[in-house]
């Protein structure tokens, strides 16, 4: 492979540090790949597709109502980060984490944070994901986000920052999975003595987080998936974790709540008792009784059943109000607040609106901030200040004037780069990170996570739905 | 497990077996021509009617040459009977069930579709067609071999077998209906070489001849053929032998309803009961309507017993 004239055009880059060098972490896959010749990439890369394609590691996408597969673009060149530096991002996200459900937990039960000053009150009322329907109720071991999925960004300087955390239903680690199964395939040699963590335990750490949640705990949990159906976009990563766990994957018609609150499924031998969800559909469907009573996707009666503790349901519903960005924004006082510790791993810097000071600044910096309404239903769009002209700054800064706290402002960020194999060359192309965060009675990072990339030369957009791929992410023990 | 998955697998089960079968079907077809003298060819219209598809088929094409019957059996997207289609629904029910098998059985099915989606595409040469359908009969049997080496004899694998069972019974009946018509008159009572050949068809299209021949030593003739694939308790695709095993499958699923079982037992008396000797021409057509319906009837107990409740 020729990688001589690899440059990753001032971007910070994953792989190749000052001078082209590799980095002591990918030392061993640089040296690997640039030892093939062209035949043997080629027949790597087919070989990728190949595996890709026949495990069928394809999202759906809609077009014309016909549900076609398409393979999700996979690069055959990893993202390395060393066990070091990964040590420390995963005691940064578990801090965050843990702060994040003492915070949900608190918003629907105390609100000590707000009587004590510390996050503002009207930044609730807003708020699109806090359900009233959970006001005054605390889920088994106070734990209201078990699975989250954080996204992280690298800058320029080589600074990873958390960008958001997900903690509604975020998705993605059944690829993160398949990726590692499809690069074993292809590259046994590497994995044999590169000192590459493993992965594969993340299915039995999932299910061990969801039967400790069990109201049952001394009977054998019936754990399930519950998943929108098979035209879902992630409907493959539904089936791939019930079959990894060895639980029924089910839909909302399988399920039934009965008259002691109980949740039942339909099976050939008559209905049975469930313990534990692990919910794939959004809070808004999940209980027509409660939420939006036009689902056909969800169980009339679940959240009688899991508020009289009947059953678990994970995340539970209304875990999604600390995922949107006036949160995100307070999130360093969260952490204090709750764990008397500084954060371990940073956000990006975010100036809120509300505060006079913060507002100065961005007033001042309008053209090379990011401004985001802090409110998503606020339905105002986004300004991004290099892009955007003068008088579209005005009118923005009339806007925050107008109203501070629906806004905040972010820099722009250079994300890092990772080596990209598009059309038989290798080029740079711009990564973000999602690990995924287990929080049970134990705590569990994924080592590494998915990595996203966005194919298209310069484009920060990774989204699979929008040209972007994947990479398998490593980490990787250096010895020093 | 789940009633609904238990239904994919049904209809997983079902599909893949059609799929086969109807390979199995066109290419017999194919060598029957070619053996039948000149002038006399068994034509390509009786496939049609075997799958029960001549309506949807009429409105389509106005001759039932090889082009179009063939066109129609495989490639058809439209028509949901077309081996193409089978492929598609096999693969599709398993989709929604594939936690409940071993992963490569998922894998093949899924090569084995996205084969199919390359090869039937409407213009396919005979050298070609012929191959590829012989693929798919071992890539259908390669999975059945998985299924029986990798997965637990569950009830899942149980209603996988129910659909196969069930559908290969239905086929089996079919073929018998529609190739025990007497394709040249009969001048007396001699066997004709051709008429040998035609029974001969039957049962290569069932992969039958040469077990046919261990069991019945004589030559080819039409009330042998008849028993052998009715009656047979030792051929897998015997419609008796089919029987007996959603007999056992039946029996092992939960449930105090056995009403289903009832209906297997009474197809599997009426079978032994009723008189083959001499049985052609409508009265045999009678028969293999009425083992179709009863066939279709217990699909249905079937689906109200364990698939609704």
């Amino acid at each position: 492979m020729d990688l001589n004239n690899y440059s990753s055009n001032d971007f910070h880059d994953e792989l190749i540090g000052p001078g082209g060098r590799p980095r002591a972490a990918a030392r061993a896959i640089w040296k690997y790949l640039k030892g093939l010749d062209s035949e043997e990439v080629a027949e790597r890369k087919a070989a990728c597709e190949l595996a890709a394609m026949v495990a069928g590691i394809t999202f759906r996408v809609y077009f014309e109502d016909t549900g076609i597969d398409r393979a999700m673009p996979f690069d055959l060149i990893p993202r390395v980060i060393s066990a070091s530096e990964w040590q420390e991002v995963e005691r940064g996200l578990k801090q965050r984490v843990q702060a994040l459900n003492l915070f949900i937990d608190d918003l629907y039960n105390d609100q000590r944070i707000i009587a004590d000053g510390v996050f503002p009150a009207e930044m609730l009322e807003g708020s699109e994901n806090f359900r009233e329907q959970c006001r005054g109720f605390s889920p088994p071991l106070g734990i209201w986000a078990h699975i989250c999925g954080s996204d992280i960004v690298r800058d320029g300087d080589g600074t990873l920052y958390v960008l958001e955390d997900n903690l509604r239903i975020p998705s993605g680690v059944s690829y993160m999975l398949e990726n590692r199964q499809v690069m074993k395939r292809v590259f046994p040699e590497l994995f044999e003595d590169s000192g590459i963590q493993p992965i594969d335990e993340y299915p039995s750490q999932l299910y061990d987080t969801l039967a400790s949640l069990s109201p049952r705990p001394a009977d054998y949990p019936t754990v399930v998936v519950l998943t929108p159906g098979m035209y879902n976009s992630a409907y493959f990563e539904h089936a791939y974790l019930a079959q990894q766990m060895g639980v029924e994957l089910v839909e909302g018609r399988d399920l039934v709540v009965n008259e002691n609150d109980e949740v039942m499924m339909r099976t050939i031998a008559g209905l049975e008792p469930v313990d534990v969800i692990y919910r794939r559909i959004d809070d808004a469907f999940i209980d027509p009784e409660v939420f939006r009573p036009d689902s056909m996707l969800g169980v009339p009666g679940l959240m009688r059943a899991w508020r009289s503790g009947k059953v678990a349901l994970a995340n539970a519903p209304g875990a999604g109000v600390a995922d949107d960005k006036v949160v995100y924004a307070w999130l360093p006082e969260i952490i204090r607040y709750y764990l008397d510790e500084d954060p371990l791993i940073a956000n990006v810097p975010t100036w809120k609106c509300s505060e006079p000071e913060d507002l100065k600044y961005v007033l001042a910096n309008i053209g090379e901030l990011v401004i985001k309404p802090a409110n998503e239903s606020g339905g105002y769009g986004m300004l991004i200040g290099p892009r955007s002209t003068k008088k579209e700054q005005r009118e923005f800064a009339r806007l925050i004037k107008a109203d501070p706290r629906n806004y905040i402002a972010q820099p722009t960020l250079a994300l890092s780069t990772c080596p990209t194999f598009i059309q038989g060359r290798v080029s740079p192309r711009h990564v973000d990170l999602r690990p995924f965060i287990l929080s049970g009675q134990q705590t569990y990072v994924t080592n590494g996570g998915l990595t996203r990339v966005a194919l298209k030369a310069g484009s920060l957009v990774v989204n699979s739905s929008q040209g972007g791929g994947s990479k398998d992410t490593w980490i990787v023990e250096t010895g020093n | 497990m789940l009633s609904r998955l238990a239904e994919n697998l049904y209809w997983h089960g079902r599909y893949l077996e059609r799929a086969e079968d109807l390979a199995r079907l066109v290419n017999v077809n194919a060598n029957l021509n070619m053996d039948l003298p000149a002038g006399i060819s068994a034509g390509w219209e009786p496939l049609v009617r075997i799958t029960g598809n001549a309506q949807a088929f009429q409105q389509r094409h106005d001759q039932a040459g090889e082009r179009q019957v063939v066109n129609f059996l495989l490639a058809d997207e439209d028509n949901p009977g077309s081996l193409k289609a089978s492929l598609e629904f096999a693969r599709e029910n398993l989709r929604s069930a594939r936690d409940l098998l071993p992963r490569e059985v998922w894998e093949q099915m899924n090569a084995l579709y996205l084969k199919g989606q390359d090869t039937l595409t409407g213009n396919l040469a005979k050298r070609r067609r012929h191959d590829f359908l012989r693929e798919l009969i071992l890539d259908c049997q390669q999975i059945a071999g998985t299924l029986l080496g990798c997965m637990s004899q569950d009830h899942a694998y149980d209603f996988i077998l129910i659909g196969r069972y069930l559908e290969r019974a239905d086929m089996t009946t079919r073929i018998l209906e529609v190739r025990g018509h007497d394709l040249l008159p009969k001048v007396d009572d001699e066997l004709t070489p051709y008429e040998s050949i035609q029974w001969m068809s039957v049962l290569k299209s069932l992969t039958a001849y040469q077990m046919y021949r261990r069991h019945v030593r004589l030559r080819v003739s039409g009330n042998d053929v008849l028993r052998f694939l009715l009656r047979n308790e030792q051929f897998p695709r015997s419609v008796m032998f089919c029987l007996r095993a959603l007999e056992d499958l039946l029996a092992g699923l939960p449930g105090d309803e056995d009403q289903a079982l009832r209906q297997i037992t009474r197809l599997q008396r009426r079978l032994n009961e009723v008189r083959l000797a001499g049985l052609r021409g409508k009265p045999l057509s009678e028969l293999m309507d009425h083992l179709q319906a009863e066939l279709a009837e217990t699909g249905v107990v079937i689906r109200q017993t364990w698939f609704l409740r």
